[in-house]
């Protein structure tokens, strides 16, 4: 029996043809036992459990700790394949540097008449206190993770652009260390570019951003985390450990001789970067809300006069905000002079009256999101709702329509598991992982691949349901 | 040109503490600057009691600085004081400068956000006023703001929205600012908020520093309103701070840890 996917297969063109970038690894699972596999599945997870990845499920009454699953099906990208991606992801995170210093300074995107000024005036994502602000090195979104999606053979979109404080990073890591110690055979076999440098890169690339009048003989970093309530805790604590810096929380940081300085056993000292996983509407209650009890009251005076690194800075998100988002092809024309690489996925945005009327028509259809929602909450799969669904959602879009943008239910890429059968196809994205210095743009090979277990389901996110994989570039 | 008045000003702030301060940050915005028509021949802001930390120019272009409280301060004294001189201009600031766009001071905040008292103000501006010019139209504004809220103390506080002041029909100078600037913004004016000092005649302790409005019209650009004294800021008003509410524009804002009360006293010198 044959049956040709529906969509497209990373590795199989058809049942018994397979993409390059899989046939090695291909000719090594044909050999494989299954029951050994299973067995190395069990261990891996036993691992993760180890150490203790787990992440809290928002929207749920206990705040129940959960393991990511992982699946060990390596998803394989070629170096060509990759080489695409990277000129990509690198003019994409250029164009949004550019344009978060414009938009806090002069705004000639605006005056351009290139994208409407309500869009930026009507973001709570736009901080008018960084308005006239130069963070120190000029960078603005230090970590950037591009969500890409694929539907064919040459077809990548930008699905999102997460320039604020993109989590996951540490599971790229550790799907590779797992499948390291699990399968050290495919790495002596198969030419893989690996990830490990992520963290010391990361800490270059912010101490490359410390600010120019600091007291230290080497760069102070620091990474502030809301605390271990928080579902990301865990990569928290990953990266400093991994990087060589500090974990703080709020409580630890103060204002001491103009600067920000952590309590340490020996005293104050004082900070130079903060990667700070708080949201900017806590990160300063002096200076936004009040009731934060997660932020650093002065932070933000600290930083406007130069002396703290805040990464990423406060107010990228009006970068990566959905209203904006289908207007990056312009973005990224205007500030570099070229034409996007990567295609951005067709969007309507409800705000104008044809496209609300359009999406209201083509509901089942279409996917909807909140236009400031992330993580996969509030949002529409048309094809996958039922009757009730479609109605209540088509009133929540009828009272406030500019809240939501409308996008066609991509027939996103498929790459195998391991399945009871054997290997299975299951819908995937990927988060590569990029990080910006004064003069640099580190793009990590590979990334994040997030893929749902479910099958048929389109929706990757980690809490709804969704799993990851070690994702491979090959090398030349 | 108008006449240039020269005064001598002594803003004095104290905090008393019934519990030694832990840890206290506050955020001064007391520092006047110069042009449109204002001059700062000198200026100073002493703290006793606390440490300054860092200053830079904040989105609104107003000095701002950061105070950090000595741990243990049961009293703290900030002195802001300087001479300052002022050209009368009949209230006209004139062109927007700065990185902040225009469109910004059109947006409401929390403070200056329109409810239904807000909102039929601007109807019945818009439609009684629909013949005049932009600056009659602002001066009928102030006009109807001032009878609408009455000065009176004691009611209002820094909280007060202008929604609320409007509804309650009296407040101070910072309530009546907040409902110009509300209205105004309805009916599409950007508009922002202004804190400084208001030379009272013939007095030298003057009440408290003041607050009025400026209005940006298309064609004289920004125009002052003082809905308490029912005029166009002249030559007896000294500029300190300007931004989108109270909230922007407030001489001193502070967070505080630990327990215990605090009073709170000014005085202000204004001398000619």
């Amino acid at each position: 029996m044959t049956t040709t996917p529906p969509c497209f297969d990373e590795m199989l063109i058809s049942q018994d043809q397979v993409r390059d970038p899989y046939s090695d690894y291909y000719d090594w699972f044909s050999k494989e036992d299954l029951k050994r596999l299973r067995l190395k599945s069990a261990e891996a997870e036993a691992f993760f459990r180890k150490i203790g990845i787990t992440f809290n499920v928002y929207g749920q009454d206990e705040a129940d700790e959960r393991l990511i699953p992982f699946d060990i099906v390596p998803r394989i990208i070629s170096s060509r394949e990759w080489a695409r991606l990277e000129r990509g992801i690198d003019q994409r995170v250029r164009a949004i540097n550019a344009f978060l210093h414009d938009i806090y300074h002069r705004q000639e995107i605006l005056r351009a008449g290139r994208i409407p000024a309500e869009l930026i005036a009507r973001n709570a994502a736009f901080l008018p206190e960084m308005m006239g602000v130069n963070p120190p090195g000029g960078v603005y979104s230090h970590i950037a993770g591009i969500d890409l999606v694929r539907t064919g053979e040459d077809d990548f979109f930008v699905l999102e652009d997460n320039v604020r404080t993109p989590s996951g990073v540490s599971y790229m890591l550790e799907n590779r260390e797992t499948m390291l110690q699990m399968f050290p055979e495919l790495f002596t076999r198969m030419k893989i570019r690996p990830v490990s440098a992520y963290p010391r890169l990361l800490r270059r690339s912010l101490s490359n951003c410390a600010p120019e009048n600091s007291p230290n003989r080497k760069p102070v970093v620091a990474v502030l985390t809301p605390g271990i309530h928080n579902s990301a805790y865990f990569e928290h604590a990953f990266l400093a450990d991994q990087m060589g810096a500090e974990l703080v929380e709020s409580t630890d940081l103060s204002v001491v001789d103009g600067r920000i300085a952590m309590r340490t056993t020996q005293g104050f000292q004082p900070v130079d970067v903060i990667y700070r996983r708080v949201d900017d509407a806590y990160l300063d209650p002096l200076n936004f809300n009040p009731e934060s009890l997660l932020g650093v009251p002065g932070i933000m005076d600290v930083y406007r006069a130069g002396n703290i690194t805040l990464a990423n800075a406060p107010g990228t998100g009006i970068a990566d905000d959905k209203a904006l988002y289908s207007y990056m092809p312009d973005i990224i024309e205007f500030y570099t002079g070229e034409q996007a690489i990567l295609k951005n996925v067709p969007t309507w945005r409800c705000s104008e009256a044809d496209s609300l009327a359009y999406v209201l028509e083509h509901l089942s259809e279409l996917v909807v999101k909140e236009v400031h929602g992330s993580g996969g909450y509030g949002m529409l799969v048309g094809p996958a709702a039922n009757k009730k669904e479609l109605s209540d959602f088509e009133a929540k879009l009828r009272a406030k329509p500019a809240n939501y943008i409308a996008q066609p239910t991509l027939a996103l890429s498929t790459v195998p598991i391991l399945a009871k059968s054997g290997l299975a196809p299951r819908h995937v994205d990927l988060r590569p992982f990029v990080l910006v210095s004064p003069n640099k743009i580190d793009i990590t090979p590979g990334g994040l691949t997030r893929v749902a277990l479910k099958q048929g389901s389109l929706v990757v996110n980690s809490s709804q349901g969704g799993g990851t994989k070690d994702t491979w570039v090959l090398g030349d | 040109m108008g006449d240039t008045l020269s005064f001598a000003i002594t803003h004095t702030t104290t905090y008393s503490f019934d519990q030694p301060v832990k840890y206290a940050l506050q955020q001064l915005r007391m520092f006047p600057r110069n042009g449109h028509g204002q001059r700062v021949v000198d200026w100073k802001t002493t703290v006793t009691g606390g440490q300054k930390q860092v200053a830079f120019d904040d989105q609104f272009m107003n000095r701002t600085e950061l105070v950090r409280l000595d741990p243990g301060a049961i009293r703290v004294e900030i002195v802001s004081e300087g001479v300052v001189e002022v050209e009368d201009r009949n209230g006209v600031i004139g062109k927007h400068s700065g990185y902040t766009p225009l469109w910004l001071y059109a947006e409401p905040t929390p403070m200056t956000a329109a409810g239904n008292t807000v909102r039929k103000m601007a109807g019945q501006i818009r439609a009684d006023c629909a013949e005049m010019d932009d600056i009659a139209r602002m001066h009928e504004l102030a006009t109807r703001v001032s009878e609408a809220v009455k000065y009176q103390t004691g009611h209002t506080d820094a909280e007060t929205t202008a929604e609320m002041a409007l509804t309650a029909g009296h407040g101070v100078c910072q309530d009546q600012a907040h409902v110009m600037i509300a209205v105004a913004r309805q009916l599409g004016y950007p508009a922002r908020y202004v804190s400084g000092y208001l030379f009272m005649d013939g007095q030298v302790n003057q009440d408290a520093s003041h607050a009025w409005c400026e209005v940006w019209t298309e064609s004289l650009g920004w125009i002052g309103f003082d809905v308490a004294n029912q005029i166009c800021p002249d030559a007896r008003y000294v500029r300190v701070a300007a931004g989108r509410d109270y909230g922007d524009a407030a001489p001193i804002q502070g967070v505080r840890h630990g327990a215990g009360d605090e009073q709170l006293q000014v005085s202000l010198q204004v001398q000619q």
